[in-house]
């Protein structure tokens, strides 16, 4: 399976396996990571930011990518939206059916609403789906919401909103708890006790799974309770605008189904963006670990109605995507590997870092090793480091690596590579938006009644997230987002429902000599090779 | 350029290169997909597809996103089927076998074909997992069911039409909230936290100056 060249880097491999497995390497100071991230991380690489011109950023960086998404042509610049018939009229509008848009959807109809959610694709085709690894709560004797503040308040660089942070830790317990009243099986031992493991970045054994298909068992749960709910979902529609009333209060959406093109007016007293993550825009060449539809449309969308951005400059780029086989060019390689044991190894032979460094210091040191040090490994899409999957068994013996990464063995296994023999290679993916629209602690945006949970937030996680505090974010802010949407719903009446916003946005678009023919929202990225 | 095979899909002839996905090939062939395209990483389930290599007799099923291209292979995409789902109390369903009589009364007409099994998409044991259903084991039917995908392609080759994987989701929530062992130590922390016992801590830490703060995150202790 593997190329001529290839082989002949691998055959150095394996010959420094013995000395590498029992290494040590030195871990990194921090200001040699400092000096490393500012060198060679993609947050921190000039040319790929562009200075927003319009907007409730305007002056503030955002990647090359997004600033022409927010700044583009909407899609509704040339059509006559007839506002005065909406094809629906709810309470609360929940744009995304991913696990945000699930939480907040089950909880705002359980207070009452009459709540109606709207998704690109099906409900459940969502990075919530992905998720390997686990969800943190700090529910054991030895720990405390205290202490989980810290990690990761630490872990994202002391940036972070704090009150957000404080309800994310403090409601944990009762996110799990919740989710297990609906039947999702989370790992337990015997007596009830969870299994619980580390993450990335975590003082204290917090992670929470449901084996190595978390996200799945989650988002497979909440989809089916949103139907026993018989809440409507409106599949394969997509919201390309939002709709404000008179007041400039959100009221709703412009919908476009992704099939026929048809578009509808949805009016709603409350709208709720989940709309998740932007892997799918792949900033500066990267390939990414995300769904179809992960292409920061939420944030289009609320910023043209005024909602300002926090961190949207951020992004995690997770150390090691599949490098090789093609066919899964970017998909998740499981830091639960590294834990194990194996190391990070360049085209010569050497471990080059402490293979445990965090995400966005390792990342970084894999590019400099690929880039200025030359010693990566050529691949067909572009270049690689080796991880030594076989020091796992190495090291924790045989069996290892089908009792706790069954899923890795058996997504290399399926292209003739046998991870237990065979070292695999890797390159940073684009993984997940750090940054998002600012919310208060009601889930609120800077728009009144318009409400954001999910990935598509920013402030929660500052500029770094650890693992396994998205999936509780997207709960316990779903959930959160939801209560009050539908309690703010009780009190609004809506005006006249207006597209204004859109075209004074675009106007200044003018203002500032910017003429974009970048259509906006993407929805989706062009991966058809023929010119259409 | 790896070396080029002949594709069918739906019936029409391409010519792709021999290392891509069945999704992948679909896009080298012009297709801007919308239907039958999630995750892109087998987990969702939305791509699932028929296939039957020229000449061949069998039919099989993959999902697209996870399974390579062969020659002359005819591709047919199943990017949605009618599984029947029924609508229930999770609060007020009981965890035994009653409840499947009643929800799911055709998994008693299975005939033992175990055509389900034989086009699992995941390479799970279907029609066992529809017998510890019949029998009311939920909790072999969750383990046995548990990766899953809910990509319908069992149900579309069963002749009794069952919705094997409704049948498997509810077993796993049944399972999950009633027979699993509940957890104490979560129980008794939602209540402390409820009481506000964690209240003083936290505000305390977060009040703290910066520079304290950082010395707390840099010298706290790490549970081996
Ligand atoms: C491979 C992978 C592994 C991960 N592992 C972990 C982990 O172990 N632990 C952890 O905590 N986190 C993990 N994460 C991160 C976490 O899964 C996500 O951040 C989180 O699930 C996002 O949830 P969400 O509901 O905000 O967005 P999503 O789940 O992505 O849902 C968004 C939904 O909105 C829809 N949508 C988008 N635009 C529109 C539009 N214009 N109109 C209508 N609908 C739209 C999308 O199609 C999608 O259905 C992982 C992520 C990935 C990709
Ligand atoms: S696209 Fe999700 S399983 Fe193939």
């Amino acid at each position: 399976m593997y190329t001529e060249e290839m082989l002949a880097s691998m055959k150095k491999v394996e010959a420094a396996r013995e000395r590498n497995t029992d290494l040590e390497p030195r871990r990194m100071t921090a200001e040699e990571k400092e000096t490393l991230l500012a060198t060679y991380h993609p947050d921190y690489k000039q040319g790929e930011f562009a200075v927003l011109q319009v907007g409730p950023n305007k002056g503030e960086k955002v990647p090359t990518e997004l600033a022409a998404l927010l700044q583009g042509k909407s899609r509704v610049a040339d059509l006559t939206v007839d506002l005065t018939h909406p094809a629906y009229d709810v309470d609360v509008l929940v744009i995304g059916g991913g696990g945000a848009g699930a939480s907040a959807a089950i909880e705002a109809h359980n207070a009452g609403a009459n709540v109606m959610v709207v998704t690109k694709l099906r409900m459940g085709d969502a990075n919530t789906m992905m998720a390997e690894g686990g969800i943190q709560a700090a529910d054991k004797p030895n720990d405390s919401p205290a202490q989980h503040f810290l990690d990761a308040y630490g872990g994202g660089h002391f940036a972070a909103k704090k009150e957000l942070l404080y309800k994310l830790v403090t409601e944990a317990p009762e996110a799990i708890l919740w989710l297990n009243e609906l039947g999702v099986e989370f790992d337990k031992a015997p007596d009830g006790t969870m299994i619980t493991t580390h993450g990335g970045g975590t003082s204290r054994k917090r992670m929470h799974a449901a084996k190595d298909y978390s996200g799945a068992e989650i988002m497979r749960t909440l989809r089916d309770e949103v139907l026993n709910l018989q809440i409507p979902v409106v599949d394969f529609t997509a919201a390309i605008e939002l709709v404000l009333d008179d007041k400039g209060h959100a009221a709703g959406a412009v919908l476009q189904n992704m099939e026929t093109g048809e578009i509808l007016v949805a009016k709603a007293k409350t709208v709720i963006i989940a709309t998740g993550g932007a892997g799918r825009l792949h900033y500066q060449g990267f390939p990414t670990s995300n769904h179809y539809g992960a292409t920061a449309d939420g944030l289009v969308l609320g910023y043209r109605a005024g909602a300002k951005l926090l961190y949207a400059d951020t992004l995690q780029y997770h150390p090691t995507g599949a490098a090789y086989p093609q066919q899964i060019f970017g998909a998740l390689v499981t830091e639960k590997v590294r834990s194990l044991g194996a190391k990070l190894i360049n085209a010569e032979g050497e471990a080059f870092m402490h293979p445990l460094e965090t995400r966005d210091v390792s990342a970084a040191s894999i590019i400099r090793e690929c880039g200025d040090r030359g010693k990566g490994v050529k691949t067909p899409e572009g270049v690689g480091v080796w991880l030594d999957t076989p020091m796992i068994e190495r090291k924790n013996g045989a069996g290892t690596i089908e009792k706790r990464i069954p899923a890795m063995l058996r997504m290399f296994g399926k292209y003739g590579i046998d991870i237990r023999k065979e070292p695999i290679l890797v390159y940073p993916t684009l993984h997940y938006q750090n940054g998002g629209l600012d919310i208060d602690t009601d889930g609120q945006s800077g728009v009144e009644n318009l409400f954001v949970a999910g990935e598509a937030v920013g402030g929660i996680h500052d500029r770094n997230r650890l693992m396994g505090n998205s999936l509780l974010d997207i709960i316990v802010f779903g959930r959160n987002a939801g209560q009050h949407a539908a309690a703010k719903a009780k009190q609004v009446t809506v005006g006249r429902l207006s597209l204004d916003h859109v075209q004074a946005f675009a106007a200044a678009c003018r203002q500032a000599g910017i003429e974009s023919d970048v259509v906006s929202p993407k929805l989706l990225p062009n991966y058809a090779r023929k010119a259409r | 350029m790896s070396e080029m095979v002949n594709v069918y899909l739906m019936g029409k002839q391409y010519q792709v290169p021999s290392d891509l996905t069945i999704m992948k090939a679909m896009e080298y062939a012009g297709y801007q997909l919308v239907r039958g395209c999630g995750c892109r990483n087998g987990f969702c389930g939305a791509c699932a597809t028929i296939y039957r290599i020229k000449g061949q007799q069998q039919l099989n099923a993959c999902l697209a996103c996870q399974t390579k291209v062969e020659n002359d292979m005819y591709v047919a995409t199943l990017p949605f089927f009618p599984l029947v789902k029924q609508v229930y109390d999770i609060n007020k369903v009981s965890p035994t076998q009653q409840i499947m009589m009643q929800l799911y009364p055709e998994i008693y007409s299975c005939i033992g074909c175990n055509a389900c099994t034989k086009s699992c998409t995941q390479g799970l044991n279907v029609m066992q997992y529809i017998a510890y259903a019949q029998r009311g084991d939920f909790e072999k039917c969750a383990e046995e069911s548990f990766d899953c995908v809910m990509c319908g392609v069992c149900s579309a080759r069963c002749p009794a039409g069952i919705s094997h994987p409704q049948v498997a989701l509810l077993a796993r929530r049944i399972n999950g909230k009633y027979l699993a062992p509940k957890s104490q130590h979560l129980a008794d922390r939602v209540q402390e936290i409820r009481n506000g016992d964690f209240k003083e801590l936290i505000e305390g830490l977060m009040n703290k100056p910066l520079d304290e703060i950082k010395e707390l995150y840099n010298t706290r202790e790490i549970e081996q």
